[in-house]
């Protein structure tokens, strides 16, 4: 019993030392460089999706936006390479994760962070740590409103 | 002039991943999960089509769009295909996205060294 209290002591002790050493980002710089970088970033792939149609005016429209996302996900790709995507990251926050550019962004940054592990248990393994539970839960609930869409 | 909308939407969504961040901590992963389960609601409720209409690159871009697209593609597969669409659908019309995901990301990290650990 004695134990169990100072062991719950300790990770008191230790929460609050984590709160501290947390870093603390102020709210309102970071809500107006997110809404900014986003709206860029947005903005960049409607050029692009533009330029394809401009380029190739018989394509469908699905097509073009599938385009417009591949060169967007391999721009990001290159960017996190050569290290740039992390410096926008931390002056973004979550304008540089939400857009697509994000998702292309946590499959390449683990890759090349676990390069040294090997290309299996490495790069092939750690590219899904975050894109592994978007595929699943996007591929999950687009599998039940296919049912639902089954009977009505 | 459409570019206006497309700048304030997709920066308006990022702000809200932004919010999120701030007020609960959040991860990016779980960013991520959660604006593709956005999507796939938006597009099972009929609401993403009208919205992507005027607000173009500013949905389609955000990863809410590719969860809507993972939802358009699974309810159009299965009025087309049966219940075998519901397990196609999805991925079919997401491949893109995640192949070229995937294959740039094993690419350059066979090229690119990591910057972190200096």
């Amino acid at each position: 019993m004695d134990k169990h209290m100072e062991a719950k002591k300790r990770n008191q002790a230790y929460n609050r030392y984590v709160q501290a050493k947390i870093p603390k980002t102020k709210p309102w710089p970071s809500l107006f460089n997110s809404f900014l970088v986003g709206g860029i970033i947005c903005c960049i792939g409607q050029g692009i999706n533009d330029l394809i149609l401009l380029w190739f005016p018989n394509m469908a429209e699905q097509s073009a936006w599938a385009y417009t996302l591949i060169v967007l996900i391999f721009i990001a790709s290159f960017l996190t390479g050569i290290g740039v995507y992390d410096k926008i990251g931390k002056f973004a926050g979550g304008g540089s994760i939400v857009p697509i550019t994000g998702f292309s962004n946590s499959i390449t940054s683990p890759a090349v962070e676990f390069k040294h592990e090997g290309i299996i248990y490495g790069i092939c393994v750690k590219m899904f740590t975050i894109a592994g539970p978007v595929i699943v839960s996007g591929v999950v609930a687009s599998f039940i409103i296919g049912v639902i869409y089954l009977f009505i | 002039m459409y570019y206006l909308w497309v700048f304030l939407i997709g920066g308006l969504v990022c702000m809200l991943g932004q919010v999120l961040i701030i007020y609960t901590n959040i991860t990016s992963a779980r960013i991520l999960v959660t604006f593709v389960l956005i999507g796939v609601l938006l597009q099972a409720f009929g609401i993403f089509d009208p919205i992507s209409e005027f607000a173009r690159a500013g949905i389609n871009v955000p990863i809410i769009g590719f969860g809507a697209s993972l939802a358009k593609g699974a309810i159009s597969a299965v009025k087309s295909k049966g219940l075998l669409g519901a397990f196609t659908g999805g991925l079919e019309a997401t491949a893109g996205g995640i192949a070229a995901a995937i294959f740039f990301a094993f690419i350059f990290s066979l090229i690119f060294k990591s910057k972190t650990k200096n």
